[in-house]
């Protein structure tokens, strides 16, 4: 992070991918971070991303999370050419309507860690920061996944953290699809 | 069902597209009895607007009965409903405080990247304007998909024919927009540049507002014509020197509000604007801006100006220092609609305002594309075409 001056990491022109940023047991060094204002209390913000199995909701590559505990969840996320990745991810950190904190338990096909921050802001609502941190694997496998994971992290980022807002201030999540079936097509 | 498609530059065509249906719990389905062409709809026929896509159906203007309703939608079968050409949820920080066209919500996620990379923040979605604003279906066509049915449509009452109600879906709220930004103080003069529809009715609106004279700028005889029936005095650019016109009819002063109606196609053999005409061409600007330089040179010092023109992209010689210097006060966007509709409607309802005066022809869906070649070729004569989905085609020969 730069000492500098206060501005966010993600932002930092030096080292974007610094490890880090403030994630516990930070597994990975490609990081997307981005903050969102969702129009409402920090306590429904928070509550509604703690229960994981709401996150496929919104988030686009995620094809299904499987709560196995508190603190346990098994996530399937879509990898190129039809395959899909898998991992079991721990909770680390959470303090009720401020902050949730995960990483990748061993054995995981694509290591990663996050770390989504609340912050009242009043009158506006909740300001979002979301810090998310992969490590692909090695090998042709891995080259394809850090294509993925790699290249446009930070445009995933973006896109689901904006569906998270439209789901929580609308109620549904914008599209430009003109029937049902056109949207099954397009999907998120 | 049949819908005008845009299929690239001066090639719009009526072709068959599938029919709309209820997708999220906010939507109704409207089926369109009046979709109107709007100068702006110029703007993508003439090419002028990036990440169009063959086959878009265009239309921003448009109202019907709603057919369909989803879950959470407050209308109900059967109402007669004017559509906002903005997309809003009515529910972000931005819509809270009316700013309807700054709208958090209304454009998908996947196509907030361009707006977001172009303008900094995205904006709402639009209907029928680039996937840039959203890659919605617009209302040029048989049935519109409308997401955020409970916020944006404005029901009408029954008795009140389409064409009174219409222009309230872009028009008439943005010309009144165009009016209230020029902040008009009672005794002003208010000059107003392009008498488009938008121009007419913020000539109608300023004098509602309290401005003493107001000043129409066009080169259309037709359209100064109606400018003048509203009490406007006028001048025609092909034939006065603007603004010699305007500093002598106000004393030296100029105007103490003046209003850009004309935007990124401004017409007129300027210097300026020919040498805006190469660069447009070559790709080194892509906006032709006469109107707002003559607008800023002519207003008087600590002036306002109000710019409900269409800009897209990057301009220069931009008289910014003329801005500055005489302190100069902008206003502009997209418009609010959905913040004037209940308003606008009363004040139609009460015959403050004229809208049916500015319709020029009528005619079927399935002539849209005549339509279209008629308004860019013939604009003295064409103010305004109202395409009829329900009319036949040999009605209206």
């Amino acid at each position: 992070m730069a000492d500098t001056d206060d501005a966010p990491a993600s932002a930092s022109k030096q080292d974007p991918t610094a490890a880090g940023h403030g994630v516990a047991d930070a597994k990975g060094d490609s990081v997307s971070g981005r903050a969102v204002t969702i129009n409402k209390p920090a306590a429904e913000v928070y509550a509604y991303f703690r229960d994981f199995a709401n996150l496929p909701s919104f988030m686009e590559n995620v094809v299904s999370i499987n709560v196995k505990d508190d603190r346990t969840s098994h996530w399937v996320v879509k990898a190129p050419a039809g395959r899909t990745v898998e991992w079991d991810a721990i909770v680390t950190e959470d303090q009720k309507d401020r902050l949730i904190a995960w990483t990748s338990a061993d054995g995981a096909d694509v290591p990663n860690s996050g770390r989504i921050e609340f912050a009242d802001a009043g009158a506006r609502g909740t300001v979002v920061t979301a810090t998310i941190l992969y490590d692909p694997p090695a090998g042709i496998v891995g080259k394809i996944v850090a294509k993925m994971f790699q290249r446009e992290p930070a445009i995933q980022a973006r896109r689901d953290l904006r569906r998270f807002k439209q789901l929580l201030e609308t109620g549904e999540i914008a599209t430009p699809a003109k029937n049902a079936q056109e949207f099954e097509e397009m999907g998120l | 069902m049949k819908a005008l498609a845009w299929h690239g530059k001066h090639d719009v065509r009526i072709d068959n597209v599938p029919d709309p249906g209820i997708v999220n719990p906010r939507d109704c389905v409207i089926k369109v009895t009046s979709t109107a062409i709007c100068g702006s709809d110029l703007h993508l026929y003439d090419g002028y607007i990036p990440t169009m896509k063959a086959g878009d159906v265009l239309g921003h203007e448009f109202m019907g009965e709603v057919v369909e309703v989803g879950a959470k939608s407050t209308l109900k079968k059967g109402q007669r409903v004017v559509v906002p050409f903005t997309i809003a949820c009515g529910s972000c920080y931005h819509c809270g405080k009316h700013q309807y066209s700054a709208c958090d919500n209304g454009l998908p996620a996947d196509n907030q990247d361009i707006a977001q990379t172009l303008y900094g923040q995205p904006m709402s979605g639009l209907f029928g304007y680039s996937h840039m604003t959203g890659g919605y279906a617009g209302g040029q066509a048989e049935y519109v998909r409308v997401p955020f049915s409970d916020i944006g449509p404005i029901v009408i009452p029954d008795g009140v024919e389409d064409d009174k109600v219409l222009f309230l879906s872009d028009i008439l709220p943005t010309g009144w927009q165009a009016a209230e930004y020029a902040e008009i103080e009672p005794g002003d003069t208010v000059a107003v540049w392009g008498c488009g529809p938008v121009g007419l009715f913020a000539v109608q609106s300023a004098f509602l507002m309290g401005a003493e004279r107001v000043i129409a700028i066009d080169h259309f005889p037709r359209r100064l014509e109606l400018a003048a029936k509203f009490g406007a005095e006028t001048l025609n650019f092909e034939e006065t020197a603007v603004y010699d016109a305007l500093m002598t009819m106000t004393g030296g002063i100029g105007p103490d509000a003046v209003i850009d109606a004309v935007g990124l196609e401004a017409h007129g053999l300027f210097v300026d604007n020919i040498i805006d005409q190469i660069k447009a061409s070559t790709f080194l600007g892509t906006d032709r801006t006469h109107a707002i330089r003559q607008a800023i040179l002519a207003c008087r010092k600590g002036g306002r100006v109000s710019m409900p023109a269409v800009y897209g992209g990057f301009v220069d010689k931009f008289p910014l220092g003329a801005f500055m210097e005489k302190g100069l006060t902008l206003k502009t966007g997209q418009t609010h609609v959905q913040h004037y509709l209940p308003g606008l409607l009363n004040a139609i309802m009460e015959g403050k305002i004229d809208t049916e005066f500015l319709i020029s022809h009528r005619m079927p869906l399935t002539d849209a594309p005549k339509g279209y070649k008629m308004f860019h070729d013939q604009q003295n004569d064409v103010t305004k075409i109202v395409l009829k989905p329900g009319m036949s085609a040999t009605a209206a020969a």
